[in-house]
């Protein structure tokens, strides 16, 4: 996909959607509505052009690192790894199983393109940071990309990682929020609020983006922008839990779900008109 | 021993600018030539523990060492799944030095003693765990820590401890030292409860009781072998540590003589602190005193154990 390419995000969303549904119809769990959410923001990543990755050397020491910090969103990544030629396809299908190597949340180790385990909330922003840090290091200009949940920055870890960002000028991170308004037990604003969110950042020394991700072209047009000097800098995306599906959107019981029925998945994939 | 242990750190930073030194809020002063001649491998990063093993990680995961010094309970406790998500299960090359570890710091009271920090690292798969005894030990567990896969915790003890190590011995992670051959009663030891096994083997030598000694200066991965062999020379086996009795290096002892076979087993007892949060200040050395770790209630439990006559018949 060439920088400058228009990315058919209706298209492709669905397409993930629809092998989410797949891949939890077989292993009879997943974190449904977390995923939904976040399709988009990969896609941009991914598809988009942005991402400096090569499939074939996952391990190439140039490439830019996207870190899924809210590791629980998984189900969107691996459909995305595995289209790219980072494992198998038939991998998707043994989601959970115990002889496949793609679990409920994402092992740096056992899966080529995942670049740290996450699942346990709240390590993903120092681990890019120990990274971005290294490319200075190293003389290399590639760049770190951190997704964090709305409720993973309830972590006081994430606002430790902000304080040194900050304090380093890390101008080739950027932290991505997925900010659906809503963790697993209730809404973001009442069980911890955020807001102000987008001072906080700023408060905190990063430079500060929003996007809404009704209009996810905004999101791409933001990332493929070169990053402003000696700042760190957030995309706080505004996004719909259980995005994509009527009946799922901002429904919590999808935050996590179980096995679904047929009722559902036909619903499902009548809405993804397929 | 900190001393030693940072200035290690700094010779192999000289060597391989690889090598990463990352402090949390060190005293004033720390490591002030290694920041003004190696500046791009030194951090100071302030009291963000949590964030600063993650940094490691990110760094390591990037081919970096990383040597990460503070308080010994800040990692062991504050940062334990740090420890075990982003070090342990990405096996990385991190080194943790944890100042003050045991009842170093017994005047700042138990928010500061690291007495259960064994046990909390131990159960991390994939940790090393090394406890010099002596600032020389020191040295040589971080000489050998360079090349080292996966991460370490260095439990750094007082500092002015006497040094009793010896070259000679030879240095290996991983395994125990046949410090002085086993005798009646056989001392398994780690970090400097050495230098106490040596003082109460002298004590019981005077009433003519001969004790040898296993230096343990590597808790995890536990040298069975070694601890074994000797255990099987004694008749009386007592552990020694500062640290809680459970989970720490008795608990590794225990769990090696109960799976050998013993045509005859030995007597054991686990010498450490009790499980409880210590209720004085004082010193390092009144703590262990008070818990019994002083070189002539360990003898005294030498010779209580000796006596007794209860030897079991196990396995075999």
């Amino acid at each position: 996909m060439s920088k400058e390419a228009p990315l058919d995000f209706h298209k492709l969303g669905k397409q993930i959607r629809r092998q989410i549904t797949e891949m939890v119809v077989a292993a009879g769990r997943g974190h449904v509505g977390s995923a939904f959410s976040l399709v988009e923001i990969l896609l941009a990543l991914y598809k988009g052009g942005v991402l400096r990755v090569d499939p074939k050397n996952p391990r190439w020491p140039d490439r830019d690192r996207l870190i899924l910090s809210k590791g629980h969103g998984a189900l969107a990544l691996y459909p995305i790894l595995a289209d790219l030629g980072f494992f198998p396809k038939e991998e998707l299908m043994k989601y959970c199983k115990r002889d496949g190597i793609l679990g409920g949340h994402p092992e740096h180790h056992k899966i080529p393109g995942v670049e740290a385990s996450t699942g346990a909330l709240g390590h993903g922003l120092s681990i890019g940071i120990g990274m971005a840090l290294a490319a200075r290091m190293n003389g290399k200009d590639h760049r770190v990309f951190v997704i964090a949940g709305d409720g993973e920055c309830d972590e006081g870890s994430i606002w430790e990682g902000a304080l040194h960002a900050a304090k380093h000028k890390l101008d080739n991170l950027t932290v991505i929020v997925d900010y659906n308004k809503q963790q697993s037990y209730s809404d973001v604003a009442e069980v911890c609020p955020l807001e102000p969110f987008a001072d906080k950042w700023k408060a905190f020394g990063f430079a500060v983006q929003e996007a809404d991700m009704e209009h996810p072209e905004r999101l791409l047009r933001l990332l493929r922008e070169p990053q402003s000097k000696s700042l760190p800098r957030v995309i706080i995306c505004h996004t719909v839990k259980g995005k994509g599906i009527s009946f799922i959107e901002r429904n919590l019981s999808w935050h996590h779900k179980g096995k679904l029925t047929e009722q559902e998945v036909e619903n499902i994939f009548n809405e993804l008109e397929i | 021993m900190r001393k030693r242990c940072l200035d290690v750190v700094y010779r192999l930073a000289k060597s391989n600018r690889d090598v990463v030194f990352i402090g949390s809020d060190l005293g004033v002063g720390v490591l002030d030539n290694f920041k003004r001649e190696l500046p791009g491998q030194w951090f100071m990063e302030g009291v963000s523990e949590q964030h600063i093993i993650g940094m490691a990680a990110g760094l390591a995961m990037s081919g970096k060492t990383v040597y990460f010094n503070t308080i010994a309970t800040f990692i062991s406790r504050r940062c334990y799944e740090q420890n075990a998500v982003d070090l342990g299960l990405a096996k990385l090359k991190v080194r943790l030095l944890g100042s003050g570890g045991g009842c170093v710091y017994a005047p700042l009271g138990p928010t500061h003693l690291a007495t259960e920090d064994i046990a909390l690292m131990r159960a991390i798969p994939n940790m090393t765990i090394v406890a010099p005894c002596d600032a020389e030990e020191m040295e040589r567990a971080m000489l050998a820590s360079e090349n080292h896969e996966g991460p370490i915790y260095v439990r750094i003890a007082k500092g002015g401890d006497s040094v009793v190590s010896k070259a000679e011995l030879g240095f290996e992670i991983g395994r125990a030292v046949d410090y002085q051959e086993p005798g009646e009663v056989l001392f398994v030891t780690t970090g400097i409860m050495l230098q106490r096994a040596i003082d109460a083997a002298a004590i019981l030598a005077k009433t003519g009781i001969s004790a040898g000694i296993v230096h343990c200066h590597t808790v995890k991965p536990f040298d069975s072998k070694t601890v074994v062999a000797a255990a099987r020379k004694a008749r009386a086996v007592l552990s020694l540590e500062e640290h809680t009795v459970l989970g720490g290096l008795g608990s590794a002892v225990a769990e090696a003589l109960s799976e050998a076979p013993f045509e005859k087993a030995p007597r054991f007892k686990r010498l450490g602190l009790p499980d409880v949060y210590p209720d004085e200040y004082g010193s390092q050395n009144s703590l262990l005193d008070r818990y019994g770790l002083s070189a002539e209630k360990i003898a005294a439990e030498g010779q209580w154990l000796l006596s007794q006559r209860l030897t079991g018949v196990r396995g075999g």
